[in-house]
């Protein structure tokens, strides 16, 4: 574990400014070094220089972005590890790009959350005090991951990822009943059938890539849940957040009737905005399936923004809904103060600190920039997470999907050059890890489990 | 009532397939040992098909005679048949598989025992443990012996309360109809284990002149037979055919006909049977579409008529079987001698033992073969060697020995037991090894022979030879990596094998990795000085050939190493261990993990779990360097 080498963006995400990705571990140097075009070769580079230089793709030599590079090496660095650190322009989708190359490169995958932090204690860089602070991060940071994972797990993506390691599974149980099986009377496992079976695969990764690609959605920012009774005016909020601020709007296929995803920079600072889709109890089968996607995206969301009517008193659904939101990092948005106030201001107050609340009129598009300051209040004084971690599994998506479809093309020029299938199985099986990492899926017991239900054996 | 019979170092109970090895293992080690078993005339009984070997099954066996077990050594003597499977495929996976002549297999296996000093063979049924303060001491027989020991092991195979199921019959017995031990169990439980219920099952047995052979296909051994002994040179062994044949749609019918009447389907059985061996009644309603499945008549020896009926298991009742087998054809008119049947017995839960064999539950006590949930000779054989190796090693207050995943397909199976547990019986699959490529048929012998030579069960004699072996391998993938080959010499080789040719001079190293070019080619050029056996010429040829696959997995095995040497403290208390998942704080306490990397692999355990650990073994250990 110690002796791989971990990347990761460590900048907060947004616009402007630079961003960072830290690389740590053995091959940080020369790892970084085969992307690397500058006048200094970094493997020969002294410890704690700074180099100017280019990120080029490494297949196709094109230009990514220009970059300082600070070199530490090891144990004089923060981890005690060799470590590099390349300082890009910021923008997202360049900063995405480069970490997406260094990932391609050869024993090299994204930190896991805390890990840079873990690795520096190993290594006892940090002192026994912050042991717990280290167990903390850990911890809290992959209970978030491991959320996101789940709702990636019920989504479409991850169907897809399911199906395309099905074809993949019974391909290598199909090699696998040959090999263990030698003289049962299961169909010979022969190199057309292995390209014809890959290729399948391979048209399904291509297919999902391409999306990536294409779509260029930009997932990062800090999830953002619109919450509030029905008709409080919370799809207005949305509308007037996504207008005023340019926003990058999206469409996430098979959530948009539910909850609606906006992208927008306030003061900027990234958001993802979820419009739920009006949390109440409710009888109808189809309105209840959006209610508890909405409840999911509360429960998911980095950020609530909790919107009331000035116009109308407390009602229990509020109260309840209230009470939900303990420990939640929430503004409280006191919508349609053009009206006269029925709301019970005193008991909200008692609830919320004052900067929590900002009172708004929609309407009259007023307020906006209180909102913008509570926000921009929690953010600075380090309340909000970044979010990081959708944007980067993403990121993690597309490396582990290229991945696969590299396996898989090594394994078809593995067969066609005569290669034993018991030999190439193993580029076959490190597809269907990589697909599995996707999903988090544990590799387990589950060829043994597809082998004996897909072939009939016995003695 | 009871008498004081005997003081022994290391006691076994059982003398099958797992039972065997281990004595024979603890009494060379040195120990005083004592094999009990319920029938002497049952030692090494072969109760299921008569073979041994076939992919990872005879991996293990090759693994063991590096480990001076004796099961390699036995089947080479007393084997009808051999045969090299998957020589097609890679040389992972070949795989050598012998038909036994199940009588010369037992004489022969009870013979060595009888003759092996310091090891007394004993017919008796244990039925208690003693046991004082959380340890082993002894035993007590059904006929009031007690003997005394300071470790015990117990391979008990199918006759903790075996129960013998067909049709509606149903009786307690243990296999082939020999006493059941009905009161170990209790024993057993009084002391803590938690026990589950198994099942497996084997077809009937036919006489071979009651066989039409004539609408059967042959299936002869190799002319060349290879032996699973690294010692045997050659044998003179009368090699016997096997016969394939198909089940009939009547054969289907008459099972689908009878559903009702099959305890597999009616409620009769409550154990777990296992997957890669289902009955041919479960074959037939699972894979209904499927319109034949194979039938194999394979001897079961050279002084006997039985046939083995390979891939009818079954526990239909005894007039169905008849119909069954004459709906096949080449057995229209066969008589069944034997039938069929499944059988039930307790196993005790594998997560309850260390990776050493030894119990949690009591210390010196230690379980190897079917009682730890496996099925198999071979898998009974493997755990059978370790476990006689490590309560020897006990007695004599020495480290035990654990194989690990990346060493033999031994340490894989040992692993998978006591780390994730089994729930059905487990059987070996080339599948389970993440390091199948590492772990071949052919080097067995390079894996494990330091450790059997280390731990005294391998002989000077034989390991100078396998020191000379391994020294000329490398000598000759030297002479490749250093000789050069001119086109004009290749040209003609090259040609012959269809392989593109070559522009200017190269070492004979990169032209063996091509796929078509073998390394009997090459010596037709550039002939090696060394003496060289074709043993080692394979060696050569596939370390040479695949080594860069075999180069990505050794550099696998290396940075799991790490982990996997990174030992947890015996005393750690896992509920302690702020900010470990409960999930995780149950499953570890549980399975009490030796090292991190055997902890990553306890299901339920997350990435994120094994950072914590990492992190508070990290503060633990400072605290105790701090203490002093």
């Amino acid at each position: 574990m110690i002796q791989d080498t971990i990347a990761a963006i460590s900048t907060a995400v947004g616009e402007g400014g630079i961003a960072i990705i830290r690389i740590s571990g053995p091959n940080a140097i020369a790892g970084t070094a085969a992307l690397f075009q500058s006048r200094t070769d970094l493997r020969e580079a002294d410890s704690h220089t700074v180099h100017y230089g280019h990120i080029v793709h490494p297949a196709t030599g094109e230009q990514i972005e220009e970059v300082l590079v600070t070199l530490m090496r090891g144990p004089r660095s923060f981890t005690a590890e060799d470590v590099v650190e390349i300082n890009a322009h910021g923008g997202v989708v360049a900063v995405k790009k480069v970490l997406d190359v260094v990932l391609m490169q050869e024993d090299m995958r994204l930190a896991e959350p805390g890990e840079f932090t873990k690795r520096a204690f190993l290594n006892g860089r940090i002192d026994l005090m912050q042991a717990e602070a280290v167990i903390d991060l850990i911890r809290s940071k992959s209970d978030r991951a491991f959320s996101i994972a789940r709702k990636q797990a019920e989504g479409l993506l991850s169907k897809r990822i399911k199906a395309l390691r099905q074809t993949v599974i019974e391909l290598l149980a199909h090699i696998e009943v040959n090999i263990d099986y030698p003289e049962h009377d299961v169909e010979e496992m022969t190199t057309a059938y292995i390209r014809d079976q890959s290729q399948i695969a391979l048209d399904e990764i291509a297919k999902l890539l391409k999306t990536a690609n294409e779509g260029k959605i930009l997932r990062e920012g800090i999830m953002t849940a619109i919450v509030g009774r029905p008709n409080v005016g919370k799809s207005s909020l949305l509308n007037m957040l996504a207008q005023e601020n340019k926003a990058i709007v999206t469409d996430i296929p098979g959530t948009t009737r539910d909850v609606i995803e906006e992208y927008v920079t306030l003061n900027h600072i990234p958001l993802r905005l979820l419009d739920t889709a009006g949390i109440r109890e409710t009888s109808d089968l189809v309105e209840q399936l959006g209610v508890e996607r909405s409840h999911t995206a509360l429960a998911e969301a980095d950020l609530i923004l909790f919107v009331l009517n000035y116009n109308e008193p407390l009602h229990a659904d509020d109260r309840e809904l209230l009470d939900r939101m303990a420990g939640r990092q929430v503004v409280l948005v006191i919508n349609k103060t053009d009206l006269p106030g029925k709301l019970d201001m005193e008991e909200i107050e008692k609830r919320f600190s004052p900067e929590a609340i900002v009172r708004m009129s929609v309407l009259q598009e007023a307020g906006l920039d209180y909102l913008e300051k509570a926000i921009s209040g929690m953010f600075f004084e380090g309340k909000l997470d970044s979010g990081d971690l959708t944007y980067v599994s993403n990121v993690r998506h597309i490396a582990l999907l290229k991945r696969a479809q590299q396996s898989l093309l090594d394994g078809i020029a593995a067969s066609e050059a005569g290669i034993p299938i018991d030999v190439m199985q193993i580029d076959v099986r490190s597809a269907w890890e990589s697909l599995g990492e996707i999903i988090g899926d544990a590799v387990g017991d589950s060829l043994i489990d597809q082998i004996f239900s897909q072939f009939c054996l016995g003695k | 009532m009871g008498y004081e019979a005997g003081q022994y170092d290391v006691i076994v109970i059982g003398a099958g397939h797992a039972g065997s090895e281990a004595a024979l293992a603890a009494a060379r080690m040195g120990c005083e040992t004592l094999l009990l078993t319920i029938n002497l005339d049952m030692v090494a009984f072969m109760p299921c098909n008569p073979s041994i070997g076939g992919p990872a099954k005879g991996h293990v066996v090759r693994e063991l005679d590096a480990l001076g077990g004796e099961m390699g050594r036995n089947i080479d003597k007393t084997f009808i048949q051999m045969r090299m499977l998957n020589t097609g495929k890679g040389p992972a996976v070949h795989a050598l598989r012998a038909q036994a002549d199940k009588f010369a297999y037992q004489h022969e296996m009870k013979k060595t025992i009888e003759e092996t000093p310091k090891l007394t063979l004993r017919q008796g049924m244990a039925e208690e443990l003693l046991v004082e303060e959380g340890k082993i001491v002894g035993l007590v027989t059904k006929t009031g012996a007690i003997y005394r020991s300071k470790t015990i092991v117990l391979t008990t195979g199918t006759y903790l309360r075996g129960k013998i199921i067909m049709g509606e019959l149903m009786y307690e017995s243990g296999p082939n109809n020999q006493q059941p031990s009905l009161k170990l169990s209790a024993s057993l439980k009084e002391h803590g284990f938690e026990l589950v219920r198994f099942k497996t099952g084997t077809p009937p047995r036919v006489h071979k002149d009651t066989i039409d052979f004539t609408k059967t296909e042959i299936q002869p051994g190799d002319e060349q037979p290879k032996f699973f002994s690294h010692e045997t040179i050659s044998s003179n062994n009368e090699q016997l055919p096997c016969w394939l044949t198909y089940t009939s749609e009547q054969t289907h019918k008459i099972i689908n006909d009878n559903l009702h009447r099959a305890p597999m389907f009616s409620g009769a059985i409550e154990g777990t049977g296992p997957r890669y061996c289902p009955s041919i009644e479960d074959k037939i309603v699972r894979f209904a579409d499927k319109p034949k499945h194979q039938i194999f008549l394979e001897p079961e020896g050279l002084h006997t008529s039985e046939y083995y009926v390979q891939g009818l298991s079954t526990s239909m009742p005894e007039d169905v079987q008849l119909g069954i087998l004459r709906s096949i054809p080449g057995l229209e008119k066969v008589e069944m001698m034997r039938n069929g049947y499944a059988i039930e017995y307790d196993a005790v839960v594998p997560t309850q033992l260390w990776p050493t064999l030894e119990t949690k539950v009591v210390d010196g006590l230690f379980t190897a073969g079917q009682i730890n949930g496996t099925s198999g000779y071979e898998e009974a054989a493997g755990q059978g060697v370790i476990a006689g190796i490590n309560a020897a090693r006990k007695v004599q207050g020495k480290e035990p020995v654990i194989i690990a995943r990346s060493q033999g397909y031994i340490g894989v199976m040992i692993d998978d037991l006591v780390t994730k547990g089994t729930n059905d019986p487990y059987r070996l699959l080339t599948s389970r090894a993440e390091y199948r490529l590492l772990l071949r048929h052919d080097n067995a012998d390079l894996r494990l022979t330091p450790i059997g030579y280390e731990i005294g069960l391998i002989s000077e004699e034989r390991y100078e030879s396998f020191l000379n072996k391994k020294a000329l391998v490398e000598q000759e993938i030297e002479r490749l990596r250093t000789t050069k080959v001119k086109p004009e010499e290749a040209q003609p080789v090259l040609k012959a094998a269809e392989s593109a040719e070559i522009p200017f001079t190269v070492d004979a190293l990169s032209l063996l990795r091509r796929p078509e070019i073998t390394y009997a080619m090459l010596e037709s050029i550039i002939p090696s000085e060394l003496a060289l056996t074709e043993e080692m010429k394979e060696q050569v040829e596939i370390q040479i050939k695949y080594a860069g696959y075999i180069e990505k997995q050794l550099l696998q095995v290396e940075r799991l190493s790490k982990m996997e040497k990174k030992r947890i403290p015996d005393d750690i208390d896992y509920l302690e261990v702020q900010g470990l998942a409960s999930e995780a704080k149950q499953k570890l306490s549980d399975i009490r993990p030796l090292s991190i990397g055997q902890a990553s692999r306890v299901a339920g355990v997350t990435p994120a779990d094994i950072s914590i650990l990492l992190v508070y073994l990290e503060h633990y250990n400072r605290v105790v360097a701090a203490r002093g």
